[in-house]
């Protein structure tokens, strides 16, 4: 009898705890969903109905629904030129960072050279470094090259990371070393070696330093910034931040900004519900921050 | 015919070239030519002048002036205040990551929709959350005034709408609460699920057996497993903190009112780009360098104590 009852306040207990469970997550799904909804439902009003008289009149369902900052957001600023810089400019670098990491990792986890440990220590030294120590004198590295509003600028600074290096000689030491003398025996040489055992076996890891790489330079924005003058060359969060600006003195066209912030979420929402697994495992693996 | 060990130093090099050439230019060498330049004055037209260490002392001295002590650079030690007190948030939004995850640590249905959601703002673009932050918080037009007076009406109260951006009492409160929003549900959160994840069962069976409740079965073996992680998220937290606060400032308030969002970041780009003072601007970032490094080797050294490591 009183197994009975202890049995059954312990299920109540368990499901009021449940309940109380789902209370918190489902509050805390609703604060995160109410900006973007009203993020989306300000996108879909014309300028002026933005303002209304009254503030406390909140309307969610624009009536009518008015898809036009969809199509305006292309024309009122050279949208399509950011976006295509931003394309751009992501795809070079994460190529040139993953390939140029892999094999600095590769080098320094299974080649034997003279240096080659205080050459590591020097990468991890500076790894401490805070960005704005070394952005300063790249930025004037930048004006003395010459390539101050290039494409050049935008990508090849950037190419390079000590932390994707780090990352993945981490990892390919933990590839067990008798592949590749089997490989060895069979003839391979370093070549052929990186490119048919190690790559392959390290598709996770390279998966997840892409994904890292290519959404950290999609919002990146201070860079893009101090190195673009003109319209053209500006990369999409720097161009967002453009579109604001054209409005100094007036009230902004929040439509057409919440319209053209949401068309700057979409590759990344794409990429996150793809890469899902290979970003939580990568934030898992290494704790870092994009 | 090369011998191997030979062969293997020249591949050695040969895989390393494109990735330290990169890291020589773009960052060892900017390292020295930064200490370079927080020791000259030089505006980007006219010669650089050396000036030893003018820029330090401006920035870091104090003068005497009718018997009593000023800073040389009060704006500075101003946005370094702007910047701890909007590094006080931190704390807040490590509990809530924590507490969000202790919710998800268990079978839950749709978590896969929870994730996202709580994740969404973490893969959002920076300039766009600035955006959407900034209409929030319009004072005339803005959702949550909107709410605000909502509410008053429904308490029959007359609730008036909060200058969210635009007074220097509620602009420090309002980039903190957008960053709990930010925050709350990404990196850390993941973080913290990972490390709840990897607390023995035994450990929360055993307490079960000698009749722990939840609460004390939190305070007893979850929160010391997990204090390691928690070290963790603080000091990156911590050292993200000292280097932040660019963008909200850059778009949302322009550092204003009267400077009061102006963080040591949004002063050195100031400095470097809006007055050209290259030399000054680079002496701040190794202000902030050494303020990193000093808590980066202050946990190496003494974090262990603070923290509770168990050994299988």
């Amino acid at each position: 009898m009183i197994t009975q009852i202890t049995n059954k306040i312990a299920q109540i207990k368990s499901a009021a705890g449940k309940t109380l469970v789902y209370f918190f997550l489902i509050l805390g799904a609703v604060t995160m969903i109410i900006p973007f909804a009203w993020m989306f439902s300000t996108s879909l009003k014309p300028y002026a109905s933005v303002f209304i008289f009254n503030i406390n009149q909140i309307q969610w369902i624009p009536s009518p629904v008015y898809w036009g900052n969809y199509i305006n957001v292309w024309k009122v600023v050279p949208f399509a030129i950011f976006y295509l810089n931003s394309l751009f400019v992501c795809a070079a670098v994460t190529l040139a960072q993953v390939a140029t990491s892999a094999m600095a990792a590769y080098a320094f986890s299974r080649l034997k050279f003279p240096g080659r440990e205080k050459i590591f220590f020097s990468y991890l030294a500076t790894m401490m470094i805070p960005g704005s120590v070394t952005l300063i004198p790249v930025f004037v590295l930048m004006r003395v090259f010459g390539w101050v509003d290039t494409y050049k600028a935008l990508v090849i600074p950037v190419a390079f990371s000590a932390y994707g290096t780090f990352m993945l000689r981490q990892f390919f030491m933990t590839i067990p070393r008798d592949l590749e003398d089997a490989a060895k025996i069979d003839g391979c040489n370093y070549l052929g070696i990186f490119t048919r055992v190690i790559l392959p076996l390290s598709k996770t890891a390279l998966a997840t330093l892409t994904v890292f790489v290519a959404l950290g330079n999609w919002v990146s924005f201070m860079w893009p910034l101090l190195v673009t003058n003109s319209i053209e060359k500006r990369t999409l969060p720097v161009g967002l931040a453009y579109f604001q600006e054209l409005y100094q003195y007036a009230q902004p066209d929040w439509g057409l900004l919440m319209a053209g912030s949401l068309v700057t979420m979409i590759p990344v929402m794409i990429i996150f519900l793809f890469g899902q697994k290979f970003f939580v495992e990568g934030i898992k693996l290494t704790g870092i921050k994009g | 015919m090369l011998k191997s060990s030979a062969k293997e130093t020249v591949a050695g090099y040969l895989f390393l070239l494109p990735n330290f050439l990169g890291f020589l230019v773009f960052t060892l060498i900017p390292v020295i030519l930064s200490l370079i330049l927080s020791l000259v004055d030089w505006d980007m037209l006219s010669a650089p002048k050396f000036v030893g260490l003018a820029n330090f002392v401006n920035l870091l001295g104090f003068h005497m002036q009718d018997g009593r002590l000023f800073p040389n650079d009060p704006l500075f030690w101003k946005c370094v205040g702007n910047t701890l007190f909007l590094m006080l948030v931190i704390p807040v939004e490590m509990a809530v990551s924590l507490f969000l995850a202790l919710s998800m640590n268990r079978k839950i249905i749709g978590i896969k929709l929870f994730r996202i959601l709580y994740f969404l703002p973490t893969i959002t673009n920076g300039v766009a959350i600035c955006l959407l932050w900034y209409w929030i918080y319009n004072q005339d037009f803005g959702l949550l005034n909107s709410l605000i007076v909502k509410l008053g009406d429904f308490l029959n109260l007359s609730l008036k709408g909060i200058p969210w951006l635009t007074s220097t009492l509620w602009s420090k409160p309002s980039l903190m609460i957008m960053g709990l929003w930010v925050a709350m549900g990404g990196y850390n959160m993941i973080l913290f699920l990972a490390a709840l994840q990897g607390v023995p069962r035994e450990l929360y069976e055993a307490a079960e057996i000698d009749g722990a409740n939840c609460w004390n079965k939190f305070w007893s073996i979850t929160w010391p497993m997990i204090s390691p992680t928690t070290f963790f998220i603080a000091i990156m937290a911590v050292i993200g903190g000292f280097q932040g606060g660019f963008m909200q400032a850059y778009i949302m308030t322009g550092g204003g009112p009267d400077r009061s969002t102006t963080t040591i970041e949004y002063l050195i780009y100031n400095h470097l780009y809006s007055w050209q003072h290259v030399g000054y601007s680079a002496a701040i970032a190794w202000f902030v360098f050494v303020v990193v490094f000093t808590i980066t080797v202050v946990n190496w050294r003494y974090g262990g104590r603070l923290v509770q490591y168990y050994h299988y």
